[in-house]
């Protein structure tokens, strides 16, 4: 029996890479194959440069002791034991002294969120609290590499969502090479760089969420994406505009009436010369100064303003609430692009007529909008 | 019609049985002193014990293992209060003694081969096929056919009645710890090797405290056992409270006899409570 098949992957440092099958496709083999759990047959497991199928067992435990940390769907945590010494179990592994490792624990119990937990026995502990622990004694021996299989999947969708927040959130901070199998494309999606899609044990396609979304390879893959939520994945910066008319500080209140009539606008988003946003004239306050030389920039509107990789499911919300648009700052603070109601709206109806033809790109920016409502 | 001639699956035992004592009589006699150091070292420094003393440390440990907020707890040191005082009382205290001592030195040795052959049948599919029918012949097999051997190669008196209840108590120690051992989920064991354990430690840290409630159960399965062998090994000279009942019966003296075997179902029940107590103290 084959559990999987010729399948190649490339997973960068520092990235979260999914890979998603239904039961049966060979998705935690192949993550059991990456720390030799399984032996493969035939093929190679690079990391760094060395290849893992090619060392001896006692060079495998160490690279395992050092290099990989592991979390488990059933979380595979031992019963008997405290939060506390389960954390440990992989320095108690490596013989590192007990002094030493207090100090490390500790800080990964806080880390996922386990203070004061430490004493209790964790079978006493609910099942996403069970899953912390697991994650915390994969991240105790500060692991190049985390594989998770499954990780988060036994858990009702609340504590799930959570705990991929939680995650995210930990990623930022750590940046770990994160292997993560999953069955739930909404998961994948949410906290993937890389999605890997398998069937069968064969690989099907590999791409970023958009891609996958965008241009599934085959129908397999666009039957799976079909219910994928997109707002969780399209991004401001793939959603926006950009600024192609905007107010100067020094514009008289009559340029500004003439801009918008020009544009057909009702508004204008106004910008210094190095595009750091100022605020936002609408058409009542140009009138109302028509016969001023400027505009004093107290009576600016003050306008939302989200980074590029927000997701849109969080702007929605805020597209909803004002009337005004929302501005795309970089990190800079400059004006990027600008989304409203409207822009989000196209995006979103953009991606299902994809999921019919499978051709365009939602990697593309969203064209027609009207800026301003 | 063809007569098959009898097999002489007798004679072939008795020989072997009698080649075994011709030629290695040295090994079962260091085997034999061993195990009598050991039972006698215990029955002294039982016996030293004053029986008040004794019945106090009992209750005392009764009290702790089964948790002392617990009314249960009490029910169970009222118990050894007064059975073990009834034992005292009814003048069978060093047979007592005498016994749990014999209890106990066979119970080292099922530990001492017992966990050993359990995790072996636990780890590898042949021990599990070579020893499974060992063990079911072990425990079915009539006592008092090795009894005889026993006596031939270790002579009469408590050396062989330790050595007969080793082996009647033995199985359930080796199937109990086998069947922990393998009931360790599947994900446990990746976990132990995902982190780099070695063989040791992923038995030693993860396998045998996982397994630790049923190999306690076996533990308390094969003393229970050793228990009731108690009367068998009276009969070839072990002495203790099987002595008494033993003497009952021969003597057709239905009290005296009652009175050894009351005896042994007190030693049985504190036994049996103080080991499945430790067993859930462990547990929680």
């Amino acid at each position: 029996m084959i559990g999987v098949n010729n399948v190649s992957l490339s997973i960068d440092p520092g990235e979260i890479f999914v890979i998603m099958g239904l039961s049966g496709s060979g998705k935690s083999t192949v993550l059991r194959l990456i720390n030799r759990l399984l032996e493969p047959s035939s093929g190679r497991i690079i990391i760094d440069g060395q290849d893992i199928t090619q060392i001896g067992s006692k060079k495998l435990r160490e690279v395992r002791r050092k290099n990989f940390g592991m979390v488990f769907q059933s979380f595979a945590l031992i019963p008997h034991r405290t939060v506390f010494q389960n954390v440990e179990f992989g320095l108690e592994i490596q013989g590192v002294e007990k002094k030493e490792r207090r100090a490390r624990i500790m800080d990964v119990i806080e880390a996922v969120g386990l203070q004061g937990y430490g004493d209790l026995p964790v079978n006493q502990l609910s099942g996403g609290m069970q899953q912390r622990v697991g994650l915390a004694r994969a991240l105790a021996v500060d692991p190049e590499i985390l594989l998770m299989d499954e990780a988060f999947s036994a858990l009702d969708p609340i504590i799930r969502n959570q705990l991929q927040d939680d995650l995210l959130e930990i990623q930022e901070r750590l940046n770990k090479t994160i292997v993560f199998v999953s069955h739930d494309l909404d998961e994948a999606l949410k906290i993937g760089n890389h999605i890997a899609i398998l069937r069968d044990g064969e690989l099907i396609q590999v791409g970023t969420p958009q891609e996958i979304l965008g241009k599934p390879a085959d129908e397999y893959v666009s039957a799976f994406v079909q219910g994928a939520d997109r707002s969780k994945v399209l991004k401001a910066s793939e959603v926006m505009q950009t600024l192609r008319i905007s107010a100067h500080p020094k514009d008289a209140p009559r340029v500004l009436l003439k801009k918008m009539e020009r544009s057909g606008f009702n508004g204008l988003i106004v910008i210094d010369n190095s595009r750091h946003l100022l605020g936002y004239v609408d058409l009542d306050t140009a009138r109302q100064y028509r016969d001023q030389d400027n505009i004093d920039p107290s009576v600016y509107q003050p306008l939302e303003t989200v980074a590029p990789d927000n997701v849109v499911r969080d702007l929605i919300q805020l597209a909803h609430e004002k009337r005004t648009p929302i501005i795309v700052l970089d990190e800079r603070q400059r004006v990027l692009g600008v989304i409203d109601k409207s822009s989000i709206l196209a995006a979103l109806a953009q991606g299902d007529e994809e999921d019919e033809t499978g051709q365009a790109s939602l990697a593309e920016p969203v064209s027609a909008a009207d800026i301003g409502g | 019609m063809y007569h098959f001639p009898e097999i002489p699956l007798g004679h072939w035992v008795s020989t072997w049985v009698n080649n075994l004592t011709a030629n290695y009589s040295d090994s079962f006699d260091a085997i034999s002193s061993g195990i009598h150091t050991l039972i006698a070292g215990l029955n002294e420094a039982l016996l030293a014990i004053p029986p008040e003393v004794f019945i106090l440390l009992v209750a005392v440990m009764a009290l702790f293992s089964a948790g002392w907020r617990r009314p249960r707890a009490w029910g169970l040191v009222l118990f050894c209060i007064v059975g073990l005082g009834l034992v005292w009382n009814l003048n069978l205290w060093s047979a007592l003694i005498q016994t749990l001592a014999l209890v106990l030195a066979a119970e080292i040795l099922v530990l001492i081969i017992g966990l050993p052959a359990g995790i072996l049948t636990a780890e590898s599919v042949w021990a599990a096929r070579i020893l499974r029918p060992v063990l079911d012949i072990m425990q079915t097999m009539p006592a008092f056919v090795y009894l005889v051997p026993a006596v031939i190669f270790f002579g009469l008196g408590l050396v062989p009645g330790v050595i007969a209840t080793t082996i009647f108590a033995l199985p359930p120690l080796v199937r109990l710890t086998s069947l922990g051992i393998q009931n360790v989920p599947e994900e446990l064991i990746e976990a132990s090797e995902a982190f780099g354990a070695t063989w040791f430690q992923r038995l030693w840290k993860v396998q045998l405290p996982t397994a630790l409630p049923s190999i306690m159960a076996g533990v308390n399965q094969s003393i229970m056992l050793g228990l009731s062998m108690v009367v068998i090994a009276a009969m070839i000279g072990a002495g203790g409270l099987g002595n008494q009942v033993l003497q009952g019966i021969t003597q057709l003296d239905v009290g005296e006899s009652f009175v050894g075997g009351i005896s042994v179902v007190i030693l049985a029940i504190i036994i049996d409570r103080l080991t499945q107590s430790l067993a859930k103290l462990h547990k929680e």
